[in-house]
């Protein structure tokens, strides 16, 4: 579960444009700001993928039904 | 829908007989009630996104920086333990059996083996090394190695309250076809008092659904017992709360009572089963006077890339002037026209059998509890 860093070249401006955002707001580093950025960018496309069969969705949907969750 | 924890909802389970068979040849561990309802979490993605338990690296910035290796927040290490024994049967890449009552529920693939500083652990994650903390003691009881690696769900631990026992991929289709897109998750190891309501009521105001999830496992003595937990809100969701816009479900891992710590990870389960917002009220998770009233809502400060919205409140009460409940930030009137909605008041009242005022308690709620013989963790 190691998780090796690399590094990514951005612009010089750019980088200290996100210093100023990050000041005062618990982020750490540009680093930390640029990966959570990326992260959530990247994560709506994973989420598109991750659509349920239709089968699947149906069985969620009838148990929640089952219990009263849903009519 | 508000993304899972790092993205992605994770799903660890396998229904494969042939690995069940597999489980029944291979070395084995004995889990607890709480830690084969934490490796459901797993294997359903409450915990997204982990995979499994943590290994060296993950505990270990987990406990230096509350983030995990890959700098996402997590503040509570997910670990299980192993002693000499136990350890003398399995190494580094072999697979490990983990059975409850005699079932194999899971598969652990064993990657790293490794000791641990029980102090270090403590201070860390519960800011005290005192053994009157109940989270630290449970720590100095644990043995002296953890096993880190990923797990395989093959079936899930039982349950008392299967009427309310949904996993994120169900509260997520659930939220959804309610139509709700903004949703407030609320904590609970306690049956409601009025100022529980109106903290819960006056989030809804602001978001779509109310998702209380009462918190079922291993509590400590004077805790209200899970049942009367659950009977106590399903007597307010029956008789005060809109049916189409608040809804009930249980989460069943152990209390660790580490206060601040605890708010985030159980802001990040939150988020995993779907909630846009998390209520943190005074002193959320904590224990004794280990913690500040408001440690639990400032360490958010720290995490900005929580993903999930804390709602902050200090705290309600019944302002005889006002006539009503209010806060401190809507009341001025003094402490003399105060009523607090203590909890130990309210259970030495109702170990008393007496039934708290209305200012304090729904009588329908006071009602429930005193239905038991015994409704607090002895």
């Amino acid at each position: 579960m190691e998780e090796k860093m690399v590094t990514v070249e951005i612009p010089a401006s750019l980088y200290a444009k996100i210093e100023g955002i990050i000041k005062d707001t618990g982020f750490k580093s540009v680093s930390s700001y640029v990966t959570y950025v990326l992260r959530e960018v990247l994560a709506e496309d994973e989420e598109e993928q991750e659509v349920f069969s239709k089968e699947d969705e149906e069985r969620v949907k009838e148990r929640l039904r089952s219990l009263g969750y849903l009519d | 829908m508000i993304k899972p924890h790092g993205g992605r909802l994770v799903n660890r389970i396998s229904h494969e007989e042939r690995l069940r068979e597999e489980a029944r040849e291979m070395p084995r561990r004995d889990l607890t009630l709480d830690e084969a309802r934490d490796l459901a979490n797993i294997g359903h993605g409450v915990f997204s996104p982990l995979e499994g338990y943590m290994c060296r690296e993950d505990f270990e910035v987990v406990l230096e920086e509350g983030r995990l290796a890959n700098d996402l927040p997590w503040t509570i290490p997910i670990v299980i333990d192993a002693d000499r024994d136990e350890i003398a049967r399995v190494l580094e890449g072999d697979t490990l059996a983990l059975f409850y009552e005699g079932r194999p529920l899971g598969i652990l693939d064993v990657e790293e083996i490794f000791s641990y500083e029980k102090k270090r652990y403590a201070e860390k994650v519960f800011k005290t090394t005192s053994e009157e903390h109940p989270g630290v003691a449970r720590i100095y009881a644990k043995k002296d190695h953890l096993l880190g690696g990923r797990i395989t769900l093959l079936e899930d631990p039982p349950t008392n309250f299967p009427r309310y026992k949904l996993w994120p991929k169900e509260t997520r289709v659930l939220f959804r076809e309610r139509g709700w897109r903004t949703v407030v998750g609320f904590q609970t190891r306690n049956a409601p008092h009025i100022g529980h309501e109106y903290v819960q009521k006056t989030a809804l105001t602001f978001v779509d659904g109310l998702f209380i999830n009462p918190l079922i496992g291993k509590k400590k003595r004077g805790d209200f017992k899970d049942e009367v937990i659950i009977k106590t809100y399903e007597v307010l969701f029956e008789h005060y709360y809109p049916k189409d816009s608040a809804t009930m479900a249980v989460l069943e891992t152990e209390m660790r009572y580490a206060g601040p710590r605890e708010a985030i990870f159980h802001a990040i389960i939150r988020k995993n089963f779907g909630c846009t917002h998390f209520i943190v009220g005074r002193d959320h998770a904590g224990v004794g006077n280990f913690y500040g009233p408001f440690e639990a809502q400032e360490i958010f400060d720290y995490y900005p890339d929580l993903g999930i919205v804390p709602m902050f409140f200090k705290s309600f009460f019944h302002c005889a002037k006002c006539g009503g409940v209010v806060n401190d930030k809507i009341c001025p009137h003094g402490p003399e026209h105060h009523i607090n909605f203590s909890g130990t008041k309210i259970r030495e009242m109702l170990l008393r059998g007496e039934r708290p005022p209305e200012t304090m308690m729904r009588p329908e709620v006071a009602e429930a509890i005193l239905s038991f013989d015994h409704p607090f963790v002895e």
